[in-house]
């Protein structure tokens, strides 16, 4: 059982989505997909527990050997992955029974929760997996159920977002697999360990430039990288509440990990940060990307929108810190991986409250939810600290480690732009503050009462581990250093 | 962690949180014992370092007991306390939470012995101050609080890049003297400067603190900038650049405490003023000079406070606050009459008060250190101080024309308060010995020596005369007075809503060009196949994201191309 672990991890969700099909009544599809996503967390926290007493764990699809077969490497930063998003989807899940109550069309409850697991086994499995081709296939699967999950939005605009997402996504997809395909013709190999080996023997051709090029594009557009951002604003903000806490929550972040598995692992560090000016053009469209989101962020009317812009914000301190390509740099991208999760989790969900009780996310109807809702509030308050980046929040422990990288790399003007940045988030989290505590309540929603407990349980679920992993660093911490250690390690 | 070595900020600012809980009468009682409870906390510290424990790798100090940080604690408590009677009125329970954060997040940052638990008090006691202001609940108090917020975060992330710098130049987190001759301690040092109002960020303390409620403002006036002064004793005594900080600190307060009306701007500008005698103090850097900056900070708390409640009341009583709205209250208000012109006596040094026996240490020292031209600008500084905090404020507020109010004096607890700072504002003046003994080194300082006394009594008499000379001129008119805050608040939006506004005209006009050329092939294309081109025109937002990626991935690979 032991040693099945890591496919086990992809395919229960994966099978548990077809099952839903067959249980008729939302409930109990509902408490079926709890189940699978909880197993789905088990497995996940047993296999890091795994790999960081014995090390990378390797697991031969059907007994062939690669690179003929496929296989799965589970090493540190894969099963940091898998923690961070089997444990978020359960978290969230907790909550989606009561909010898609009222934000999606009865008949289609069932299928919502199909396209979640499906959505849930596809994330699980473009990062547990260790073939490029591999990748692909299950990327595809989670953009199409995505595509599906934001169309089930109550807003007909989600279907709109959705079409933007579908063609952006699909180009993405496209580029990742052209970039992939040259790499087979080049070597003759699709398992990305073996792949890093024959690489660096051809690395100096052009089609291998052109396979890195449409590779790092496909991926960048993925993530949402400025300025290839345009699709998640609206994705995010159409989208239904549960399925944007999710995505927030979770999709970035398996992009980012294929960024950092490509460029780290497959092409090498030496390669992708030395025949490209890798390093300046990231630091310079991250630390664009902060500034442009963050301002921008300050001027939406729609808290979701916000929400969803300040994802691209963090998005760019990630790249910033992966742009530093030191050791203490990937350290403070996966630390901030994890931490942002925790928060853009808890936020999103809370919101999500919000939208189940008011039934809009529009600034203007926060007016009085201090005093309506006050725990749901507390809660986006706490949030909205640990996005600045307060002390005794997760969002200082990121901040301190991506300054210190950067210090540490001597990039002093970067560090003071991060750190501007932070303050361009409070300008947007006040907002939220002055509109939801000192602003009289609208008429007419006197009525309004706290959220269900189905939401208040995860939502705090979130806050508080936002708090302590503020506070105790050490399980974030010793992950991310050892996951960022072993990529420097493996790499040629 | 036994009951000994127990952080004393935690209890105030773990037991802001049961404030809102409990009922109002157990309230009450709260509001009066955790203060009380902290002192006793505060005095029962023995000597050494407490309550070690890590975070992010480092060794966190949470307790380091010396006469300094006991001292400042002290008065801390003390200020809490009497602060707590006079606000037990306040009807805004989160202004009274946020207070207690605040007071208690102080003494967390007096007795914290590294700089990460320093920093992470520092950033509560930002956060904690702005919800004081924000609990006004007024639109302006809105704005006021959030340019506050920010300029604080702003000093905090300064503060926080040098601690960084700092710990990878020394590898060690101890907050420990230090020389401003790095990167990382001159940002510690811009950030403590930066809550200490030092210029050319002076103007958030008066801009904030005479937007908050009238007993808010009393604990604003206490413990941030007496914390930085803290943190700069401890952390840059005898680095020179703060004698010139400090010396146009002094005069920067003076003189905007004349120009202005609303009475407690006057007082907010005299803040800045009397935080530079400190500034300059710490630059001197002697035993004495140090010294004299520990007790100035003890006496100058308790008579500010004292000063801003006298004001507090008035605005509390009348709903007013500029001086020429007031005048005449002596005859209705004694009481506070009384206690605001006790203030202003001990702000201006008179003998017998609490800051003839504070101040001069500071000045002393500076002649002591033969720094002539520094002394002087202190003795005219005390002028000065006699001029807009000594005589300008009670005469414009209780005295001048008669403005018919007729006010009664505020209620019993609000009394109290004023009479206890009123009796600690004499009693410290009447017996010295009692300051001196907690002061961090052996004082030889003898205030009531004749001359001392005589010169001082010299200058104040000057001073006010020539005020009452330069009365006509000092009439107050309805001003509002520019400060250098008007460049954030006005002028930066301007400039920068008129760069975006090009930069969005460039970047359309670009992109409009680009998509015209852009769809006239592509329409020329469709023209030659017949292929529908109105589903590219349509989707426009898409096609614009993918005019995007084109354009990367082209930046790409003509990168790797050229680079080979």
């Amino acid at each position: 059982m032991i040693v099945h672990l890591p496919i086990l991890q992809v395919i229960i969700p994966l099978m548990a989505a077809p099952l839903c099909l067959l249980l008729t009544r939302p409930r109990l599809a509902w408490l079926f997909s709890l189940i699978a996503s909880g197993l789905a967390f088990l497995i996940s926290g047993m296999l890091l527990q795994q790999v960081m007493t014995s090390g990378t764990i390797i697991y031969e699809m059907g007994g062939w050997e690669a690179p003929w077969g496929i296989e799965y490497r589970i090493d540190q930063l894969n099963a940091l992955l898998l923690l961070i998003i089997s444990a978020l989807s359960t978290i969230v899940l907790f909550a989606a029974e009561t909010s898609i109550h009222k934000e999606i069309p009865a008949d289609k409850h069932t299928l919502f929760y199909v396209l979640y697991l499906l959505s849930l086994a596809a994330m699980l499995g473009i990062v547990a997996t260790g073939d490029a081709f591999n990748v692909f296939v299950f990327l595809e699967i989670s953009s199409l159920s995505a595509y599906a999950l934001i169309a089930l939005g109550q807003d007909r605009r989600a279907l709109w977002a959705s079409y933007q997402y579908l063609i952006m996504g699909t180009i993405g997809a496209t580029f990742i697999l052209i970039g992939i395909g040259l790499m087979y013709q080049m070597t003759g190999t699709l398992n990305m360990y073996d792949l890093s080996i024959r690489l660096p023997e051809v690395a100096q051709t052009r089609t291998v430039f052109t396979a890195f090029a449409f590779v790092i594009v496909g991926i960048c557009l993925k993530l949402a990288m400025f300025p290839l951002h345009l699709w998640l604003p609206n994705a995010y903000a159409y989208a239904p509440s549960i399925v944007t806490a999710f995505f927030a929550a979770t999709a970035t972040k398996v992009a980012i990990y294929l960024l950092i598995r490509f460029t780290f692992s497959v092409f090498g560090l030496s390669f992708s940060f030395t025949h490209l000016p890798l390093q300046l053009l990231f630091v310079t469209l991250g630390l664009v990307g902060v500034f442009v989101a963050s301002t921008a962020a300050i001027y939406q009317t729609n808290v979701k929108h916000l929400f969803a812009y300040s994802s691209i914000a963090q998005i760019g301190y990630m790249i910033v810190g992966f742009s530093i390509s030191t050791a203490a740099g990937l350290t403070a991208t996966l630390l901030h991986l994890f931490n942002h999760a925790l928060m853009k989790g808890a936020l999103f969900l809370a919101l999500g409250a919000v939208m189940y009780r008011i039934g809009s996310t529009q600034l203007s109807n926060f007016q009085g939810l201090g005093r309506q809702m006050p725990v749901t509030m507390a809660a986006i308050v706490i949030g909205g600290l640990s996005l600045i980046g307060v002390p005794l929040t997760v969002g200082f422990v990121s901040k301190w480690y991506l300054v210190l990288a950067v210090i540490e790399n001597g990039w002093w003007p970067v560090a003071v732009l991060i750190l501007a940045g932070s303050l361009l988030a409070i300008v947007y989290v006040w907002r939220i503050v002055e509109v939801a505590y000192f602003k009289p309540a609208l008429a007419g929603t006197e009525t309004i009462q706290e959220a269900p407990l189905s939401f208040l349980i995860p939502v705090w679920t979130l806050v508080i581990a936002n708090i302590y992993f503020g506070i105790d660093t050490r399980l974030s911490v010793q992950v991310a250093q050892a996951a960022s250690q072993s990529l420097f390690g493996v790499s040629p | 962690m036994t009951m000994t070595s127990f952080p004393p900020g935690l209890v105030l600012l773990l037991g802001a949180f049961l404030l809102p809980i409990v009922g109002k009468n157990v309230r009450s009682i709260l509001i009066l014992a955790l203060p009380l409870v902290t002192l006793g906390l505060v005095w029962n510290l023995p000597n050494g370092l407490f309550a070690i424990s890590t975070m992010l790798d480092y060794q966190l100090i949470l307790v380091r007991s010396d006469s300094l940080s006991r001292l400042f604690a002290t008065v801390f408590c003390i200020m809490t306390f009497a602060g707590g009677l006079y606000a037990l009125k306040q009807k805004s329970v989160m202004e009274l939470v946020a207070v207690f954060v605040y007071a208690g997040s102080a003494i967390g940052a007096v007795f914290s012995g590294d700089l990460i638990s320093l920093f992470i008090f520092w950033e509560i006691m930002a956060v904690a101050s702005t919800m004081v202001i924000l609990s006004v609940g007024s639109n302006v108090g809105n704005k006021v609080s959030m340019r506050y917020l920010l300029v604080h975060i702003f000093g905090g992330s300064l503060f926080l890049v040098g601690i960084l710098a700092y710990v990878l130049d020394t590898g060690s987190t101890a907050f420990t003297s230090m020389q401003p001759d790095s990167f990382g301690t001159v940002l510690i040092l811009s950030g403590f400067l930066i809550n200490a109002a030092a210029p050319p960020l002076s103007a958030w303390l008066s801009d904030a603190y005479s937007e908050a409620s009238f007993s808010g403002t009393v604990f604003l006036s206490a413990f941030t900038t007496k914390t930085a002064v803290y943190v700069l004793l401890r952390g840059f005594p005898g680095t020179e650049i703060l004698i010139f900080i400090g010396v146009f600190m002094i005069f920067y307060g003076i003189i905007y405490a004349l120009l202005e009306n609303d009475m407690r701007r006057i007082l907010a500008y005299s803040i800045v003023n009397q935080v530079g005698f400190m500034v300059t103090g710490i630059g001197i850097g002697t035993e004495m000079a140090l010294n004299g900056v520990a007790a100035h900070a003890f006496t100058h708390i308790i008579y500010k406070a004292l000063l801003l409640m006298s004001a507090g009341s008035v605005l509390y009583m009348t709903g007013k606050r500029k001086c020429t709205d007031l005048g005449g209250l002596f005859q209705s208000m004694p009481l506070t009459t009384i206690c605001g012109i006790i203030g202003a006596l001990s702000i201006s040094s008179f003998p017998l008060t609490s800051g003839f026996i504070s101040k001069s240490m500071i000045s002393q020292s500076a002649a002591d250190a033969n720094l002539m031209i520094v002394w002087f600008f202190l003795l005219a500084a005390s002028a000065g101080v006699f001029l807009h905090a000594g005589i300008k404020f009670p005469w414009f507020v209780f005295f001048q024309k008669d403005s018919g109010l007729r006010p009664p004096d505020p209620p019993w607890n609000m009394k109290l308060a004023m009479i206890l700072f009123s009796g600690l504002c004499i009693g410290l003046g009447i017996w010295p010995e009692l300051l001196y003994d907690m002061l961090p080194y052996p004082v030889t300082y003898e205030p009531y020596t004749v001359t001392h006394v005589v010169n001082m009594l010299q200058i104040l008499m000057f001073s006010g005369f020539a005020f009452f000379l330069m009365l006509p001129l000092m009439r107050r008119t309805l001003t509002i007075t520019l400060d250098f805050d008007w460049i954030y608040r006005r002028a930066l939006p301007v400039v920068l809503q008129n760069a975006f506004s090009v930069i969005w005209k460039v970047d359309s006009a670009i992109r409009q060009a680009f998509l015209i050329r852009f769809n006239q092939s592509l329409a020329f294309v469709a023209r030659r196949y017949q292929s529908p081109s109105s589903l590219l025109s349509r989707t426009y937002p898409a096609g614009s994201m993918v005019m995007w990626v084109a354009v990367i991935l082209a930046a790409y690979l003509i990168l790797s191309f050229i680079s080979k």
